[in-house]
């Protein structure tokens, strides 16, 4: 027998092999296929950005839990690391430095720690971090370098819009989608990812290979990316309908604006979307409507982000009043 | 497509590498250990004392209440302590040691009764026969059978379901019963039919259990009553109401029993502790052991005296292999570690699992990510993070009105949490303070 | 400009109005009548709300006090005598009186006395870890070391000792509450009298095993020997299921068990250090002045 004493523990005694670090791992893998497609279009400042940001979420992680909260440092937990590479994915890559440092701050600091840490916080920390360069240095934060590489010859050289802001910006000088069209990049330019934007939200095909791979693994369900891109295409769908001289094509509703990144990888962290099935349906539909709403009738070209924060918000209501059916609770059985 | 319960469950790695292995009669030992309280309720009252000589199948502590059971001498020998030795539940309780009388013949035989076909008791009588026997469910509750067969005037009965599930990773002890006493166990079922007036039965049996499932498809080929219904191989179906659900569609409702549904379950270990407590006049003195792990050489099934310390067939098996840091009394979902090897084998004691230190340690527990895994596989339809957290918190009043009671305490919340937080500890301590205070205001 | 500065100060200000006579007629409309005493008691208790009286809080505890005919079953162990006879002079009734207590802990296995013969795994709680078993050590009725009574004490007057692994009271902050008491599932933590200089013997085990075996899984167990029984002038030890229980009330702290116990299972607290034969005067000194205490 071993020198040490045996161990005494409740049940169940084996464990499944899946920890929340390989979990949070998982979530990183899926997101290379992006980061790959960014760095091809965007070159070093694709690459400059995202390890700023993964390195000062790193950072302020390691400096709040050892100085500020004086607990365990977890920074391998993974949790950071997707934080600052979904804020990266979230900012244009010309972003000044010290920007996405102030962006990286806010979302570890504000919107993770101050809640209690990993688990704990109700929004999105990169999102929130996101949301805060967007309202506070509007100007940096919507002007996006052009892809280098661009098979479509209309985007300005220096800084284009995204086809949303460029729909947007065309309504407001009565424009019509027709009129449009020549500055609007092809639908499969939106789907590889050669337009203008994020640095990680063009590539809608490289983000579904991420999304579907969370999927496989079971990291997530399929439930709110599905659900979520399916609202935003059937309303976007009757209104396009009615009207498709001032309302674009639900596809690219679909692949601009973040929607995809916003549907796989935002709308679906573990931490801030709703417990139950029933419960991310409801979740899901919210942040559909809310991202149309915005889009259509809103300030801001795209809406992704603050429908995801809003419905953030729903989301302990949301865990509050869709329970899982609790077993034997119709209390009529079928025999009489 | 096989059936199976729809909400929740999950499917740990089988290890069922017991599972060829056909089932050894385990030498008797020099002394054997029988607790007074090897089942749910009161427990039994001591008829010895010290140096009496006592006989297999005498009565040895008496049913000292309605859901209570009697205790029969394992053994032919002398009592020679009344002594207090930890048991499973890791306290020292009341129990009675007695030495085996090495003379004595009978000790050491191995008895093949003859199957018996014939059911010669009137119902009422077979009743009272399994509450003299002392059979309580062999699938581990340990519930008193007589007290779940006692049924009121009135009650609408119409469906006897076995459970040869075995659903739990590792153990083997069913699936070989079924594989060697499968005549008897048949019989066995009839004994309750009969005793209970139902014509129809249904014994429910997972899909990795094939061959057995053939035995009884082919032993049933005449029986209109007695149908096998395979199952998906799904954890937690070995319970019971997820058993019932997913054999009848019939959803015991919360709070309630199977009878509430029309439907009584009896584990195969019982069945055939009742054939052969009616047909042979046999008390339960022996059960099936699986001895099991990963490291263990030898593992195997085995014929095992009640009493007998768990150190003398973990040493039949070979002895502890180097490096065990847990032994398991039961399987690994539900079974409870055991403090030292002097444990004695109990009527619940449905397998010794024996863990390396590879995978004896818990996880390092972390911050929930809220990923919601534990509501996915709970079957019964609770959220095991809220309760956790309520139970914490010290807020039991909520975690009673989460249901907190309909816990099985299956632990598949535990099983997949990707943190390794202890829900089930917490839920577990939970209602037994939901519990008390229960009973505290009526 | 000025219309819009206008309008705005005139909004305001009407609404202001509005609100303040919506709230004057609710405070008057459902206005609720208390006896001012339960306020004034209320002043007197300590306003720990620790729950030692009985009472959920301490207005509760007011209220009890001033609604209650007959209050001498009532006392607050943290304000002690002191604030019992301040509601006894505010309401005019009869108050109990009762000796100060104190927490003590009845267990002195630690580590290296008690040796663990196993690892237990799961929540940091006593009471989790009690359900599962008898806890790391052979010793199934001493302190488990998780530390539930110093998380339930509310006055900092409990911390675990990292060396022993047992718990440590401070006995200046304790207030005897009895929070630890029943927090403890193993009822180790007594309340005994707080003689005076805090002096106090009381057999430091609790193990109901045969004396061999209580030896084995615990240097310091008491093994039912009664030596202590035997010895005590007073009859204040009594043995029950191979145990030793010393009678507070009856004690006269003269020590003489202390010495004749084998394993030292019984503890003495803040006595002066032993000097042979003064000891003797010493403690009857001390004995007097605690009877002359008691008396007084």
């Amino acid at each position: 027998m071993s020198t040490q004493p045996i161990i005494v523990s409740a049940s169940p005694h084996v464990h499944s092999d899946r920890t929340s670090k390989k979990l949070m791992y998982d979530v990183v893998i899926a997101l290379i296929p992006a980061f790959i497609v960014s760095i091809y279009v965007f070159g070093i400042g694709a690459l400059i950005v995202t390890s700023v940001a993964v390195i000062s979420c790193l950072l302020f992680e390691y400096l709040i839990q050892k100085y500020l909260l004086k607990t365990a440092v977890t920074i391998t937990d993974g949790s950071a690391l997707i934080t600052g590479i979904l804020l990266a994915f979230n900012l244009p890559s010309n972003l000044p430095v010290w920007m996405i440092i102030v962006g990286s701050l806010v979302a570890i600091g504000v919107a993770k720690s101050s809640f209690g840490g990993l688990g704990f916080n109700v929004f999105n920390p990169a999102l929130v971090g996101r949301v805060f360069l967007l309202v506070s240095f509007p100007v940096q934060m919507t002007l996006w370098p052009t892809a280098i590489v661009n098979n479509s010859t209309v985007v300005d050289a220096v800084t284009g819009a995204t086809p949303l802001g460029v729909i947007k910006e065309g309504l407001q000088y009565g424009e019509t989608i027709t009129q449009m069209s020549t500055k609007i990049p092809s639908i499969i330019d939106m789907l590889l990812g050669f337009t203008g934007g994020s640095l990680g939200e063009m590539s809608a095909l490289a983000l579904l290979i991420g999304g579907i791979f969370l999927i496989v693994r079971k990291v997530i369900s399929w439930h709110i990316p599905v659900i979520m891109l399916a609202t935003i295409m059937l309303m976007t769908g009757i209104y396009w309908f009615i009207d498709p001289e001032h309302y674009a094509n639900p596809l690219i509703h679909i692949l601009s604006g973040g929607a995809i990144l916003g549907a796989f990888f935002m709308a679906t962290d573990l931490v801030t979307s709703p417990m139950t099935k029933k419960g991310m349906v409801i979740f899901a539909i919210g942040i559909g409507i809310i991202t149309v709403v915005i889009r259509l009738f809103g300030a801001y070209p795209e809406g992704v982000s603050f429908a995801i924060l809003i419905m953030n918000a729903f989301v302990p209501l949301i865990n509050k009043y869709f329970k899982p059916r609790r077993f034997g609770s119709k209390i009529k059985a079928k025999i009489v | 497509m096989l059936k199976t319960f729809p909400k929740g469950g999950i499917h740990p790695p089988e290890n069922k590498i017991t599972s060829t292995k056909s089932i050894k009669r385990m030498p008797t030992p020099k002394v054997v250990y029988v607790p007074i309280s090897q089942h749910i309720g009161i427990p039994a009252e001591i008829t010895v004392n010290v140096k009496d000589k006592v006989e297999i199948g005498q009565v040895i502590a008496k049913s000292s209440g309605f859901v209570s059971s009697n205790i029969h001498s394992p053994v032919s020998g002398t009592v020679t302590k009344l002594d207090k030795i930890i048991d499973t539940s890791g306290y020292k309780k009341q129990c009675i040691v007695i030495r085996t009388d090495i003379k004595d013949e009978s000790n050491f035989e191995d008895i093949e009764y003859p199957l018996k076909k014939d059911i010669s008791l009137e119902p009422k009588d077979i009743l009272q026969k399994i509450n003299e026997s002392g059979i309580v469910g062999l699938g581990g509750a340990t519930f008193p059978s007589h007290v779940k067969l006692s049924i009121k005037e009135g009650a609408k009965l119409d469906c006897l379901i076995i459970n040869g599930v075995e659903c739990e990773p590792y153990l083997t002890a069913d699936h070989r019963l079924m594989l060697e006493k499968a005549e008897e166990i048949i019989v066995g079922i009839k004994i309750l039919m009969f005793a209970l007036h139902i014509d129809k039965a249904i014994i429910g049996i997972e899909n990795n259990k094939k061959d057995a499932i053939e035995v009884f498809k082919n032993l049933i080929i005449n029986e209109k009553s007695i149908k096998v219904a395979a199952l998906k191989v799904k954890y937690p179906q070995g319970g019971e109401k997820q058993l019932v659900r997913a054999i009848l569609n019939r959803e015991v409702p919360k709070n309630g029993l199977p009878l509430d549904v029309g439907v009584i379950v009896h584990n195969v270990g019982t069945i055939f502790a009742i054939y052969q407590a009616i047909q042979h006049n046999k008390p339960l003195t022996e059960r099936v052991v699986t001895v099991t792990g990963k490291k263990l050489e030898n593992a195997s099934n085995y014929w095992v005296k009640i009493g007998t310390p768990i150190k003398d067939l973990v040493d039949e098996v070979g002895g502890l292999p180097e490096g065990t840091r847990k032994i398991v009394n039961g399987g690994p979902m539900m079974g409870k570690a055991i403090k030292n090897m002097d444990v004695p084998v109990t009527k619940g004691t449905s397998g010794i699992l024996v863990i390396h230190e590879d995978e004896a340690s818990r996880g390092e527990q972390k911050n929930c990510i809220r990923c919601g895994e534990c509501v996915d596989v709970c079957p019964m339809g609770l959220e095991p993070h809220l309760l956790m957290n309520l139970t914490e918190k010290g807020k039991y009043d909520d975690a009673s009105n989460e249901d907190i009671m309909t816990c099985i305490e299956c632990g598949s919340c535990s099983f997949v949490c990707p943190s390794h937080r202890p829900l089930l500890d917490y839920i577990r301590f939970g209602k037994h303070i939901v519990k008390k205070l229960n009973t505290a205001k009526n | 400009m000025t219309n819009s500065v206008l309008y705005s100060v005139l909004l305001l200000s009407s609404l202001g109005g509005i609100a303040a006579i919506i709230l004057y007629v609710v405070s008057k409309k459902f206005y609720v009548y208390e006896n001012p005493l339960i306020g004034e008691v209320e002043d007197i208790l300590p306003s720990a709300n620790c729950g030692g009286c009985g009472s959920p809080g301490c207005k509760a505890f007011a209220e009890k006090l001033v609604n209650y005919e007959d209050i001498s079953s009532l006392f607050c162990p943290v304000g002690g005598n002191e604030a019992m006879k301040l509601i006894s002079v505010a309401l005019g009734k009869e108050v109990a009186e009762k000796d100060p207590t104190v927490a003590v802990v009845r267990c002195q296995g630690s580590c290296d006395v008690r040796p663990k013969t196993t690892e237990y795994q799961g929540p940091k709680s006593c009471a989790i870890s009690a359900m599962i078993y008898s806890g790391e050590t052979d010793c199934q009725f001493g302190c488990l070391g998780d530390g539930d009574c110093v998380s339930v004490c509310k006055f900092d007057a409990m911390f675990m000792d990292e060396s022993t692994g047992l718990p440590i009271i401070i006995t200046d902050k304790c207030t005897s509450c009895g929070a630890c008491v029943d927090a403890c599932p193993r009822n180790i933590i007594e309340m005994r009298p707080r003689h005076k200089k805090d002096l106090k013997i009381f057999v430091g085990c609790l193990n109901e095993d045969k004396g061999g075996i209580a030896k084995k899984a615990c240097e310091v167990a008491c093994i039912g020997c009664s030596k202590c029984e035997d010895i005590c002038p007073k009859g204040a030890v009594t043995m029950a299921d191979n145990l030793a229980y010393i009678d507070p009330v009856t004690c006269t702290l003269c020590r003489k068990c202390v010495d004749v116990c084998p394993t030292h299972s019984i503890i003495e607290t803040n006595f002066p250090p032993r000097k042979v034969k003064k000891v003797e005067t010493e403690v009857k000194a001390n004995i007097e002045s605690v009877k002359l205490n008691a008396d007084a």
